[in-house]
């Protein structure tokens, strides 16, 4: 079997792809989620300039393609000595941020306001409250949309590969056109990515179950 | 001190907008005492209770807890909220945290009480309210009359001078009416002092030492149980009691 074959030669090669792109989506999914938080606070502040601030990075980063993202990102930073990787990361952090920012928006204005209230009433802090009380459930309801969010961060990490990264994408299409057999090498690398995106899938699933086990 | 007066308040007002829902309210709790606010509902009950905890930012009055005149703009409010309980009707238990992790929460994390400690005085609170086998049970798995009872062991965990109650039983099924009652009941002949909003006439004929009657914003008509219920003198009083009882 052919296919078989193209697959065990060059799994070394596309291996180091996967390491990349695994890479590559931990470390801007780690940021992303730390920006998301804190426009998601911005966004929660009821300080008219705060949340127009997080709404402009919203509508920034919803309204332009993710390429153009990554290439102002590049260009912009790679100018500035700092590494392809770092600004491939950041432009992916900054994108993810976005979204991640709108599902902890969500989730904590989801949580009833009651829930405050009884923290509050306990003579708790609105920090205290918000960290013992607010954040962990609204945790909890964001699990399911972030995995989601993760897993769309971890194909978009694909982007990578027009601004020369050796993530899988790239592996794969330097393979399919020095062999012109593109189809094969796709069929490669989609087999890479659905294991990558299981292997996730089955991480989360189990975060999630640790947390609903107090439900 | 048997006399010392615990919550006051003086010609308080509150609007939400243009609907002024507090009008020049007067108020007096003396310590032990057990105060039950009666009136239709969107009288303002609710709004009154919410302002003694500072929950509502109240337009303009003064509010007296323990003798102290509590300004909001000076006043540490988290500090005098810790010596004024308050139940939901809708118990509002923290879902992600077991029945003793709700109790002990405050008081290790406000009062920096020692976890051992804080856990022992939140056994006993769970024993006086006749949970001590929920210790370790999330809020979920609780009936309504279990939730409020934990919730009434949460506030007192705190050793508050004063609870507040809103409505406490008004969302339970009648038949986990009388448990949570009957802990409340337990609590005023221990000497708590109580303000509490309710529908049950029954609890307020038996454990109040006054009774309120709000209507349109204003108290109406206030004094001891059986005066009240038995011969108010106002007509309003007389209709509200006649819809209710
Ligand atoms: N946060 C708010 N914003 C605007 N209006 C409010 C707010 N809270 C209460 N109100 C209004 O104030 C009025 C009094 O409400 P309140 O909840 O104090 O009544 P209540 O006597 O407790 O009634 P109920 O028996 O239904 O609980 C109602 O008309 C209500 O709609
Ligand atoms: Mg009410």
């Amino acid at each position: 079997m052919e296919w078989l074959n193209k697959f065990i030669d060059s799994y070394p090669v596309f291996l180091k792809g996967m390491l990349l792109t695994f890479e590559l989506t931990a470390v801007a999914i780690f940021i992303g989620i730390f920006i998301g938080l804190f426009f998601a606070f911005l966004k929660i502040s009821k300080i008219k300039i705060l949340e127009w601030i997080a709404d402009l990075y919203i509508f920034l980063i919803r309204g332009t393609p993710l390429i153009v993202q990554i290439f102002v990102f590049y260009y912009g930073l790679t100018s500035l000595n700092i590494s392809q990787f770092s600004a491939v990361v950041l432009g992916l952090a900054f994108h993810n941020g976005a979204y991640i920012a709108e599902i902890f928006r969500g989730a904590i204005q989801s949580i009833d306001r009651g829930q405050m209230e009884a923290g509050r009433s306990l003579g708790m802090n609105l920090k205290l409250t918000y960290r013992r009380i607010i954040l962990p459930q609204a945790l909890r309801r964001a699990m399911a949309p972030l995995g989601n969010q993760f897993i769309i961060a971890l194909k978009d990490s694909s982007l990578a590969a027009f601004i020369g990264m050796y993530e899988l994408f790239n592996v794969a299409t330097t393979y399919g056109s020095n062999s012109f057999d593109y189809m094969t090498y796709l069929l490669i690398v989609a087999v890479y990515y659905l294991i990558l995106v299981f292997i996730f899938s089955i991480l989360l699933r189990y975060v999630e179950n640790r947390m609903a086990i107090s439900d | 001190m048997a006399d010392s007066i615990m919550v006051k308040v003086e010609t308080l007002n509150k609007s939400f907008g243009n609907l002024h829902v507090l009008k020049d309210i007067d108020l007096t709790v003396k310590d032990r005492e057990v105060v039950c606010l009666i009136g239709a509902s969107g009288s303002g009950k609710s709004t009154l209770l919410r302002c003694l905890n500072f929950l509502e930012v109240k337009d303009s009055g003064t509010i007296f807890i323990g003798g102290e005149k509590v300004e909001e703009a000076t006043h540490d409010l988290n500090q005098v909220r810790t010596r004024v309980g308050m139940v939901f009707q809708h118990f509002q238990l923290f879902p992600h945290m077991t029945v003793i992790e709700n109790i002990i929460e405050a008081p290790v994390h406000v009062k920096k009480i020692p976890k051992d400690q804080a856990y022992q005085e939140a056994k006993e609170l769970l024993a006086k309210v006749g949970l001590s086998d929920k210790e370790t049970v999330y809020p979920g798995k609780l009936s309504g009359g279990q939730k409020q009872r934990v919730a009434i062991a949460r506030a007192l965990a705190m050793k508050p001078d004063v609870m507040l109650f809103d409505e406490p039983t008004s969302a339970l099924d009648p038949e986990l009416v009388g448990e949570v009652l009957a802990t409340m009941k337990k609590l005023a002949l221990e000497g708590m002092t109580m303000v509490v909003v309710t529908h049950e006439m029954g609890f307020a004929r038996e454990v109040a030492d006054w009774v309120v009657y709000m209507h349109d914003g204003r108290i109406v008509e206030a004094g001891p149980p059986d005066k009240l219920f038995s011969s108010p003198t106002e007509q309003r009083t007389k209709d509200f009691l006649d819809s209710v009882l």
